[in-house]
């Protein structure tokens, strides 16, 4: 595992406390899993992510990531209808160790509330919570 | 692998490397009052010779093959076990139920297992089976909620030709869970009346057992069909008799998502009820909301070929209470028996037995249908059917057991509305003689 100042954190994405990260382009918002969580799973083997259409609220379990040594739940950063999922983790799930802010996206979710949005972390705040 | 209680030298030996005077001590952090402070309520140490004696007389007391003449199957098939199986099973590597899952020091073990998922699976047509659960019934209520699982239904129905304690299995499952059971009648030929399959949109899961628990088989690809009508419902195919498998459409030919059943027939004796071996198949698009455990063939680092416990991260042991199961074992020394009973037999020879099974059965039931009893069931049968009898043949019943026949099970206990209906076996171990005799017996 990394040091924490070897992690990449994008500026312009925020973060959950389950580190997720979100990207906001409209109200439809990409989220994925931070380079600090692909970094602590190790290598990943499989992403069960939910259907286009499903509803879910913030906090709520959407899907699984499975590395060699767990698996881990991945929890709604911000509530709302899945409109995307990634494809391509069904066959590539590495891509979300190798490029977890580009290729390893997991889905897109047309947001219920854009302040679920505003409430998470920024850079900054997300890295000094990663430092305790 | 050698499974030895420790001496009092070696309990010596380790307490000083703990550093610690007594047991006493080294159970100190255990809470006094979640201590049993008296001895174990257990009578006193026999000698080798009474120890024998008190076998022999409890054996004694119990109606067995081949010593009576059992026409019973429902769930527990008396087959011939081949020599062979007994002697390799005999072996010191293998014979011990705890199984170590450790690659490093078992890989005789999990080869075993490797094969045995690998045979389970040719049988039964599927793309994969798992190490083995603990019998039939958990296999089949696994199996039910692993579609809840994947279809995130809450609903399942289930034949009620299915095997009455299977399904009572089923209900204690799924009871705690909130999700629903509901129950599919069966038609008068003794098969599921597919016509009373409603809601299609709302079940998780259908389950049917072929041969079912009249004996009769049921035309598993019209169900598969109908129930593959909704794409999100799960077929769920269920057995108490895998030898039928051996002649009839498999499971995964015929649109079964999950097959599952009990393995008993194959080189385990009845002993009483148990132990058995569930079976447990399904396709590789589901293996990760499998229950058990499953053994995967890799390489090693220097490309070696090996055998190690894989998708264990779904496990218990690993993600608690998130796991997809409680099952956090297998029937190691039952599925290591089954696959020698298989490898023993080969695909010729389980053809063979399948065949003597079903003739054998068939030539008792014409005989007794010829002898004036009526078979009420009209479904095609493998080795099991329902005769019914004219009111008071429990007394001749009763009287038989007398004579060391056990003449079929009588259904009444389990389907009231079935008085005087009786489920009879003939296995590849019942002699014409022996059938011959059971006929006079019962017309008398």
């Amino acid at each position: 595992m990394k040091e924490i100042s070897e992690l990449i954190f994008p500026d312009d994405l925020r973060y959950s406390d389950d580190h997720e990260w979100v990207s906001k382009a409209d109200e439809v918002v990409r989220v994925g899993i931070s380079d600090y969580a692909q970094d602590q799973l190790g290598d990943i083997v499989f992403v069960e992510l939910p259907d286009v259409g499903e509803t879910f609220e913030k906090g709520q379990e959407f899907g699984t990531v499975e590395s060699v040594k767990a698996v881990s739940e991945l929890y709604m950063p911000v509530g709302g209808e899945i409109t995307a999922i990634n494809a391509a983790l069904e066959d590539g799930p590495e891509l979300v160790n190798n490029a977890p802010y580009s290729g390893g996206w997991m889905v897109e979710v047309r947001m219920q509330d854009p302040a679920e949005y505003d409430a998470l972390k920024d850079r900054q705040a997300y890295l000094e919570m990663l430092k305790g | 692998m050698r499974y030895l209680p420790q001496t009092h030298e070696d309990i010596e030996k380790m307490l000083q490397v703990v550093g610690v005077d007594s047991l006493e001590d080294l159970f100190s952090s255990i809470p006094a009052d979640c201590r049993r402070k008296e001895a174990l309520n257990l009578p006193e140490a026999l000698t080798e010779w009474e120890l024998n004696r008190h076998m022999e007389d409890a054996a004694g007391t119990m109606g067995s093959a081949p010593g009576y003449k059992v026409f019973l199957g429902a769930g527990s098939y008396n087959h011939h076990i081949p020599e062979i199986v007994r002697q390799l099973l005999n072996r010191s590597e293998v014979y011990t139920a705890y199984t170590p899952y450790q690659p490093e020091i078992s890989q005789g073990t999990l080869q075993a297992i490797y094969e045995y998922q690998t045979l389970v699976s040719r049988l039964l047509g599927m793309e994969v089976t798992n190490a083995s659960m603990y019998d039939g019934a958990s296999a089949l209520a696994e199996a039910l909620l692993m579609a809840v699982r994947v279809s995130r239904r809450r609903k399942v129905a289930v034949s009620r030709a299915v095997h009455p304690l299977y399904r009572r299995v089923v209900q204690t499952y799924f009871a705690p869970t909130g999700y629903e059971v509901t129950e599919i009648p069966f038609q008068p030929d003794g098969r599921t009346d597919l016509a009373r399959l409603d809601n299609l949109d709302e079940l998780a899961a259908v389950a049917v057992q072929s041969p079912n628990f009249f004996g009769c088989i049921e035309d598993l690809e019209a169900v598969g069909a109908r129930v593959h009508s909704d794409d999100k419902t799960l077929f769920v195919t269920a057995f108490s008799e895998p030898i039928a498998y051996g002649i009839l459409k498999r499971p995964g030919d015929c649109g079964a998502d999950i097959a599952c059943g009990e393995g008993q027939s194959f080189g385990i004796p009845q002993s009483f009820g148990g132990p058995g071996l569930g079976m447990f198949t399904s396709l590789k698009k589901y293996v990760r909301n499998m229950p058990g455990r499953l053994i995967g063939k890799t390489v090693d680092r220097e490309g070696r070929t090996g055998f190690v416990l894989t998708l264990a991260t779904r496990e218990q042991h690993i993600r608690r209470e998130r796991a997809t199961s409680n099952i956090c074992s297998n029937q190691g020394l039952c599925a290591t028996a089954a696959v020698m009973y298989m490898a023993a037999l080969g695909g010729t020879g389980i053809r063979e037995l399948a065949q003597l099974n079903h003739d054998k059965a068939a030539y008792l039931k014409s005989a007794l249908q010829a002898a004036g009893l009526a078979a009420p069931f009209q479904a095609p049968v493998f080795n099991e059917f329902v005769v019914k009898f004219p009111p008071g043949f429990k007394d001749t019943h009763a009287q038989l057991l007398e004579k060391k026949i056990v003449a079929g099970l009588p259904l009444a206990p389990y389907y009231p509305e079935l008085e005087d209906h009786y489920l009879f076996c003939a296995t590849e171990t019942a002699t014409r003689e022996d059938m011959d005799a059971l006929i006079k017996e019962v017309i008398r």
